[in-house]
């Protein structure tokens, strides 16, 4: 391989040459991408990086030992995206394809097809299964995307970072039983969910970590027959009027369905009131009932976007940075893990390299989510007003007929669910004027004729 | 069919895109082989076969042209749908995404300029001008 370094810098040192070294704290989505696009930009400009990723965890072990705490889906757009990059998820690691969804509401439930009835959104866990599973038959999600950065040549070090520091300029990093070890680059790709962030952010004075909040994930053991009869290829939604919650979902696995709460300050009650909820006992075996070794975490959520994170020679990409508001997490650490790549290895490694090119990425998602916020929050007035749920609901109903734009409802419904689309396309498409007439149309007939918009069973 | 893939299945002999037919999207192979055949006089003339990882269609992406090539299921297949719409975003946004395509295009116009040659040149004794085999050659869609 040709050996340089890296083009178009305008800060001196703080470039990436040939046998830079480069550290990604986090062998989760945001540090595995990080390392895998790192490595394929290098190498198409001619440089040879060292990279090492330091992540002490087992992904080929089921239960905590291996798990990211989280619902497990690669959205749609995401699905395309990788699949354009060369990165196809097979079987062995998709536990569903899903292609369809059911959005249940106090005032009914209705089925919506994606309209090329295509599975393209994939159904996994993060980990090796849940505590418990044995003769597991799938692999890690996150296993799978380590896989891929080793293969490209980067190393993996099964190590807890202790403590990082600043060492003769570079970023250093303590683990337990090791030297420190000093890098050229320090990639933070370590989530929200670890005790150590506060001290990666003394990487960088001006870093401040994200806003987070608490969500709520268990999984429910039905069995691989289990799961297809009762749920096949859908996904199922819940727009309630609980009191905190901004959204639910059950995601149909191999043997398990993945219940996700998603909202401000997820507890103990809210769960209870949820599960207890018709609609959610509707979609379960008759008689179901929380086993006491259900496995269950309260994992924190990125809710807000942290303050300037990057600095020189560090840079925070996934949940340690920005996310989008609830959704897509594993695009978003796609998305900014990408951007701090290519600015690495064509920009530099300069706080000002990460501020022009990866902080746009950043700003793009931020301001996305501002939008996103009043998505939902037009979205929770509405589910409380019943005459606007059943409006919605018949709206979505009746488009099952239709094909690809003409189903406003259904495409708002999908890209909001699934996080397919970005909010502020999702917003531009609600203010068609043919959107709001044909719902208040449908609005206005469900109070003249007071019929009812349940659907179900579905 | 394994509740985990992704995409589409078809069956052997389906027809996944038809040449002169409008297009608007991509397809990335998940599973098993397409073939890609032309009508030429009547007669559809195997242009070449793809295989799990292969793209086709992707000129649909770039140009508001038919498809250029009929592209159909040998054994069963299943394949992925990559919008122009959504891939045109990510693209705008990130151009280093379109690089995979660029150089599987560039491969393909590598390997067509090879076919040219060949056929230029014409027959000879040891069958060097003859027409490359089609299960290797350049495929489109």
């Amino acid at each position: 391989m040709a050996r340089g370094r890296a083009r178009g810098s305008q800060n001196g040192d703080l470039i990436l040459r040939d046998g830079s070294r480069v550290g990604v704290i986090g062998g989760g989505p945001a540090g595995s991408f990080f390392g895998y696009f790192l490595l394929d930009m290098a190498e198409r400009v001619g440089i040879e990086l060292d990279v090492e990723i330091l992540e002490p965890r087992d992904f080929s072990v089921p239960g905590a030992q291996s798990c990211n705490m989280c619902g497990g889906i690669v959205s749609e757009s995401l699905v395309q995206a990788l699949a354009a990059e060369g990165i196809n998820l097979p079987p062995s690691v998709v536990e569903r394809g899903i292609d369809s969804y059911v959005l249940h509401m106090r005032e009914g439930s209705v089925r919506i097809e994606t309209p090329l009835l295509e599975k393209r959104i994939a159904a996994v866990h993060r980990g090796a299964g849940p505590r418990g599973a044995q003769d597991w038959r799938w692999q890690s999600f996150d296993g799978f995307l380590l896989d891929r950065v080793l293969s490209r040549g980067a190393k993996l070090v099964r190590e807890r970072v202790e403590d990082v520091r600043w060492h003769e300029g570079r970023p250093s990093v303590v683990g337990a039983g090791r030297e420190p070890r000093a890098y050229d680059l320090l990639a933070v790709a370590a989530g929200v969910n670890t005790s150590i962030l506060d001290k990666l952010g003394a990487l960088s004075h001006s870093y401040r970590p994200p806003r987070t909040t608490k969500t709520y994930i268990c999984e429910i053991h039905l069995g691989v027959d289990g799961v297809h009869e009762l749920f096949g290829s859908a996904m199922h939604v819940f727009l309630l009027d609980l009191p905190r919650l901004e959204f639910a979902a059950l995601i149909p696995k191999g043997e398990h369905v993945t219940l996700c709460l998603l909202g401000e300050r997820i507890d103990g009650d809210l769960v209870r009131a949820f599960l207890a909820s018709p609609e959610v006992r509707g979609c379960l075996p008759p008689g179901w009932s929380a086993p006491k070794d259900l496995c269950r975490c309260a994992p924190h959520m990125n809710v807000g976007p942290a303050r300037r994170p990057y600095a020189d020679r560090v840079v925070f990409v996934g949940d340690s940075g920005v996310a989008r508001l609830y959704k897509d997490g594993i695009g978003s650490a796609y998305r900014t893990a990408k951007a701090a790549a290519v600015t690495a290895v064509f920009d530099g490694i300069s706080g000002d390299a990460f501020g022009r090119r990866f902080a746009r990425s950043c700003r793009a998602i931020r301001a996305d989510n501002a939008i996103g916020r009043l998505v939902f929050a037009i979205a929770g007035r509405q589910r409380s007003q019943r005459s606007a749920c059943r409006g919605i609901l018949r709206m979505a109903a009746a488009e099952q007929r239709l094909s690809g734009n003409a189903r406003r409802m259904s495409m708002v419904l999908w890209d909001v669910f699934t996080g397919s689309a970005p909010y502020r396309e999702v917003f531009v498409r609600t203010l068609h004027p043919l959107f709001w007439g044909r719902l208040l149309w449908e609005i206005g007939s469900g109070i003249a004729t007071r019929e009812p918009a349940r659907e179900r069973p579905v | 069919m394994e509740a985990g893939g992704l995409g589409k299945t078809y069956q052997d002999g389906e027809v996944i895109i038809r040449e002169g037919e409008p297009g608007d999207c991509m397809f990335v192979i998940q599973n098993g082989s397409v073939e890609v055949l032309r009508d030429s006089g009547g007669s559809l003339v195997r242009l070449g076969l793809l295989h799990e990882g292969d793209v086709f269609g992707e000129m649909a992406l770039f140009e508001r042209e038919p498809r250029s090539a009929t592209v159909r299921a040998q054994g069963q297949a299943r394949v992925l749908t990559v919008d122009r719409k959504g891939f045109l975003r990510r693209v705008h946004e990130d151009p280093s995404l379109a690089f995979r395509l660029l150089r599987t295009m560039s491969q393909r116009i590598r390997e067509l300029d090879a076919e040219v040659a060949r056929l230029k040149a014409g027959p000879t004794r040891d069958g060097a001008g003859e027409p490359s085999d089609p299960d290797s050659g350049p495929a489109r869609g």
